[in-house]
Formats: C-alpha cells, structure tokens, sequence
C-alpha cells in the first residue's frame, strides 16, 4: 500500500513541476516549490516505512524545516520588492 | 482480528490520502487563477498530511517512530498554512486581485 501512496506523490511532485515551469507569474511558482517541498517531506515519511528505514524520519523533518524557511525567505523578498515596485508606478 | 481492523483502517486513510494529494496535484495544475490554485494546494496538503501521517501511524505502533510521525505531522500542519497565508499576503499586496469580483457584476448585466 505504501507504494501506491509513494507512486500517487511522485505524480504530484511532476505536476507541480510543470507548473513550477509553467507558472505565469512568480507566486505559481513558489505555490509550486512550497507543494513540491511539503510532498517531499512525505514522501519520506512515506519511503522510510516502504522500505523499512524508520531512520529517514529524520531526513523527513529536517526537510520539513528546511521547507518553511526557504519558503518565508522567498516571500518576504518578493513581498518587499513588489511594495517598492507599487509604489514607484501607482495607478 | 485487531490488528486486520488497523491494518484495514491504515489501507483507507493511505488510500484516501493518496487520492487527495493526486487531487491536490491536479487542481494545481489545471485550475485557472493563481488563487484557485492556492486553494486547490493548500486544502489538500493539511487533508493528505492527516490522512497520510494517520495512515502510518496506525502502521507503526508504538514506539519512537511514532512520535517522529507525530512531531513531522504536528510542523507540517503548523507550517503548511502558514506558508499558504504568507504566499496571497504577498500576492494580494503586490497588486494580483482575485478574480471574483467580476462575478459579482456579471450576472446583473446577464440578467438585465
């Protein structure tokens, strides 16, 4: 059963890819990286108990840390710089 | 006959979680505004982190694993909107408005 839960999140890390690819603006993709970094925290959840490693559990966590300060950094960037850009042309 | 009682409760929420991340996936992909597609993401990466994180637990007992389990699922549940609410803050204040504001002046002109 792990298999198909771990063949169900691979899809759905190659489709936030294409969107990642895709995306329009710059939040579809960040949309896409914070969806593809959750995924892959379960996604190792999901392998250390397919495989019977429960020590991925650890992988898994610090993925799941990494995940949100990456993500937070990304958007106070963005966020900041699209202030400034408003302000500049205002209409 | 308990453990056939788990392990067949431990099948449907992997199942059904795995169907909602499929569906999260694909709502990501195919929905048309980025809010929509926010939505589609975010709801169903608490849902498929419930579900999933459940799932195996019920799989692995009681033991150190589970706590494991229980402190990624407790960060994810605790990060993951976090993320999602950071990410239309900064959306709406750079100026990308959702677009259901046109609704509600459609279908008067519609109907008129």
């Amino acid at each position: 059963m792990y298999v198909v839960v771990s063949l169900a999140i691979l899809v759905t890390m190659v489709l936030a890819l294409v969107r990642a690819l895709r995306g329009p603006t710059v939040y579809d993709r960040v949309l896409a990286a914070n969806m593809f970094g959750t995924k892959t925290a379960i996604l190792l959840a999901v392998i250390a108990f397919l495989f019977g490693r429960p020590d991925f559990l650890d992988l898994a966590l610090a993925y799941a840390l990494i995940n949100l300060v990456g993500i937070l950094a990304v958007l106070e960037f963005f966020q900041n710089r699209s202030q400034t850009a408003e302000g500049s042309h205002h209409d | 006959m308990i453990e056939t009682v788990l392990d067949i409760l431990s099948w449907v929420l992997l199942c059904l979680g795995g169907g909602f991340v499929l569906t999260g996936g694909i709502g990501a992909l195919r929905l048309p505004g980025f809010y929509n597609r926010l939505h589609a993401a975010s709801l169903t990466d608490t849902m498929a982190t419930i579900l999933i994180f459940t799932g195996i637990i019920l799989q692995a007992g009681l033991s150190l694993a589970t706590f494991k389990l229980v402190a990624i699922m407790l960060f994810l549940l605790l990060t993951g909107p976090t993320a999602s609410y950071a990410l239309a803050n900064a959306a709406l204040l750079s100026g990308m408005r959702p677009e259901a504001e046109r609704l509600g002046e459609n279908p008067p002109e519609g109907a008129g």
